[in-house]
């Protein structure tokens, strides 16, 4: 068996398919996401929980990649920005909403946004202005402004459950 | 900025990690939900030379609510208390107060026991434990122990549990039925860590007076307090506001909060005795009390 402070291989399943790599047990999911799998949309901001960026899914639920190690995620199932749509296929409504009501700017923090919403949109397909608000407190934007991310969010819910009615405040 | 060097261990069990606590002792970490630990990782604020993964150990995540006490595994997430139907049905104290914790993808990984271990001043946890009387279970290579609340906080991010030692699970006094609660904060951000935080839990007899009182700042000192002057001005007594405001100036007056970069210490005085005002009086209406006179 290797040392415990030295390399390891790693399987999870990340969007859907197995993969399988070799880290360090400090490597965080983060960097092994973007380094060791080429999965460059996760973004690093802040690397320390506070601005958002990172948001993967792990077995369904939204967290910082930059306070998991990725040894941590042995077995489990991780989504990121790279698995809500195919290359080349059509954005995911989400993706889309965001576009239609220019929900970007320079599109740093925009991943991480994106995953959260979609956890959100899981929970609770017809969320109130108020709950999207503190929703999205754990993602910050340093340009866009949050105005057109929240109505992005509303759009996103009417393009996915076209039930949810439109201008529920 | 990227973590130094740790060797790593899953631990499956309690008793496993008790084993490898005995081993590695000082030099070890727990990580929990990892919310607070890796940010000091990352910073190089902390280096441990081994990290014990405890995240496997289905023996700490459990709620069990028995009448009037709620006992809740170490390793329970945030979110889970905060989702939590029975606790809710219970009376929503843990639900609400939990949800003020950072933001949803912190609560999904940041755990019960993980937030008590740390203590941080100005964390909703070790308050929680102060209003509802916990106990806590802690477990090491020398045996078990239960440490009452009034012993377990022992100064800045610092508590009863031994370096080679493990938090197991808090026991909880939730309030009865007809008391009433509050948890109120002030900070910069929604999410952020609060400036200072006020929570009390208000039981009325049936004449109308304060039978049980219990009030809890954070961000006022090295740890969360009890604002005991401020609950002898309260006890036995018919609530009015001329009674809660002098509550109030008594639970400012005890403290002597310093300045950092996020507040000065008087401004921070000043508002905790704001806060308790507001805690009061939702805690006191929450218990039926029916104000007549105008603040
Ligand atoms: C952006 C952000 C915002 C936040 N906002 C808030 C907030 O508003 N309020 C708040 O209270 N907290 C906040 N937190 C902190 C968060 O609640 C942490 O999750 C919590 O304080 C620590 O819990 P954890 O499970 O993540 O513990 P870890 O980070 O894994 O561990 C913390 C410490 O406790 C020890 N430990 C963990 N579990 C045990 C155990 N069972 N027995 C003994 N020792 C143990 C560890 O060794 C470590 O020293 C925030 C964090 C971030 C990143
Ligand atoms: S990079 Fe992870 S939260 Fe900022
Ligand atoms: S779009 Fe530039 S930071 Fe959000």
């Amino acid at each position: 068996m290797s040392r415990d402070d030295e390399a390891q291989e790693i399987a999870l399943d990340v969007n859907g398919t197995k993969r399988c790599a070799v880290a360090e047990p400090r490597t965080t999911l983060a960097d092994f996401l973007r380094d060791h799998l080429g999965l460059t949309g996760t973004h690093l901001g802040c690397e320390h929980g506070v601005c958002g960026a990172c948001t993967v899914l792990l077995d369904s639920h939204s967290v910082r990649s930059c306070l998991l190690f990725a040894v941590q995620t042995e077995g489990a199932t991780v989504t990121t920005i790279e698995g809500l749509s195919e290359v080349n296929a059509e954005l995911h409504p989400i993706q889309q909403a965001f576009s239609a009501q220019h929900g970007l700017q320079c599109g740093f923090c925009t991943p991480g946004f994106i995953v959260s919403v979609a956890e959100l949109l899981a929970e609770d397909p017809d969320p109130s202005e108020s709950t999207i608000q503190s929703w999205l407190s754990g993602n910050l934007c340093r340009c866009t402004g949050y105005q057109n991310i929240v109505k992005a969010v509303r759009t996103a819910a009417e393009l996915t459950h076209p039930k949810a009615g439109p201008g529920r405040g | 900025m990227k973590p130094p060097r740790f060797r790593y261990f899953a631990a499956d069990s309690t008793a496993h990690a008790v084993e490898l606590l005995g081993e590695y002792g000082d030099e070890a970490k727990l990580l929990a939900g990892g919310q607070s630990v890796v940010p000091l990782l990352n910073f190089r604020l902390v280096a441990p030379a081994v990290l014990i993964d405890i995240n496997r150990i289905t023996e700490l995540d459990h709620v069990r609510v028995d009448g009037i006490t709620t006992r809740v595994g170490a390793l329970v997430r945030q979110r889970t208390i905060e989702r939590d139907q029975e606790l809710r049905r219970r009376g929503p104290m843990l639900t609400e107060t939990v949800g003020l914790i950072g933001h949803v993808a912190i609560r999904n990984r940041g755990t019960v026991g993980g937030a008590l271990a740390h203590a941080d001043p100005a964390g909703e946890w070790p308050a929680l434990g102060l209003l509802l009387g916990a106990c806590f279970r802690i477990v090491g290579p020398r045996g078990r122990r239960t440490v009452p609340v009034d012993e377990f906080f022992r100064g800045f991010l610092t508590t009863a549990i031994e370096p080679d030692e493990l938090l197991e699970e808090v026991e909880l006094r939730l309030p009865s039925p007809g008391a009433g609660h509050a948890f109120v904060e002030v900070a910069r951000r929604h999410g952020d860590f609060a400036l200072v935080g006020v929570g009390a839990v208000v039981e009325l007899d049936s004449r109308c007076r304060i039978a049980h009182i219990a009030i809890a700042l954070i961000g006022v000192a090295s740890t969360a307090v009890r604002a005991g002057d401020a609950e002898r001005v309260l006890r036995g007594e018919l609530p009015s506001t001329e009674l809660v405001k002098s509550a109030a100036e008594a639970a400012a007056a005890g403290l002597d909060p310093v300045d950092d970069i996020h507040a000065s210490g008087t401004y921070r005085r000043r508002i905790a005795g704001v806060l308790t005002r507001r805690a009061l009086y939702t805690a006191l209406a929450r218990a039926g009390w029916e104000r007549r006179d105008v603040a």
